[in-house]
């Protein structure tokens, strides 16, 4: 039996403004027909995030592929800078599927990097921009809620 | 040497909840194995069976990959910043 994943709080509820949101899908949209991604900083309370979001950092897709995406390490160094100096730290990753929905894929489970970590998706398949986020522990998704204000 | 080393947010339970630690080693490698010894926890998210860079792991000195420098003997100077990146990876597949 695999062990059992650590409990994700209830109540942990992503919350972004309406400009951080427009910053996510509008660099999903830039990054056609490409998968684009994005690291999201902010407090961590007892190496867990709070759900709040401090800033959103656009980076490159080394991959320029739209079936894989790896964020450019440089521009994860600026995000990790950016963050310590707001006293913050990284708190999640977004990143496009442009044909699929917005739920993580085997590969986004298999290469989930850590635990403590949101994990957003934003699937472009349909019109609308589908934006969900996720914990990914021990290979076990539990989608979270998404407040936008 | 003295360096300023920046964890990932995965490395910092190893090291008392610090977000960076000043470490010595004239190159990348005497530095982190100066970090091992001080934190066994970190050893195996950083080297990888064959002794090399753990391949989900990037480092940078300052600007640079040491991957296109001298990877682990990479030679490092006072006040260097050393930073640790995890691979952030996925995809629709």
């Amino acid at each position: 039996m695999p062990a059992a994943a650590a409990p994700v709080p209830a109540a942990l509820v992503l919350r972004l403004s309406l400009e951080q949101y427009r910053v996510i899908v509008a660099h999903c949209l830039d990054g056609l027909p490409d998968e684009a991604c994005g690291m999201l900083t902010g407090p961590m309370v007892g190496g867990e995030p709070t759900g709040a979001v401090g800033a959103v950092h656009p980076c490159r897709n080394a991959d320029a592929s739209a079936r894989t995406y790896t964020v450019e390490p440089r521009d994860l160094l600026r995000a990790m800078r950016a963050a310590d100096a707001a006293g913050h730290e990284i708190v999640g990753v977004w990143h496009s599927h442009t044909h699929t929905d917005a739920y993580p894929s085997p590969t986004d489970v298999r290469q989930a990097v850590d635990p403590a970590w949101i994990y957003v998706l934003v699937s472009l398949r349909h019109g609308e921009p589908a934006l969900r986020a996720y914990r990914i522990r021990d290979e076990v998704i539990t989608e979270l809620g998404v407040a936008v204000a | 040497m003295a360096v300023t080393v920046l964890l990932p947010t995965l490395l910092r339970a190893h090291a008392d909840g610090a977000s960076s630690v000043e470490a010595e080693g004239a190159t990348v490698g005497e530095v982190f194995q100066g970090l091992i010894a001080r934190y066994p926890g970190m050893a195996a998210n950083l080297i990888g069976e064959d002794g090399e860079l753990h391949r989900f792991v990037n480092v940078y000195r300052n600007d640079d990959d040491i991957r296109y420098l001298e990877r682990l003997g990479t030679p490092v100077s006072d006040g260097d910043e050393i930073a640790i990146l995890p691979a952030v990876a996925g995809g629709a597949g």
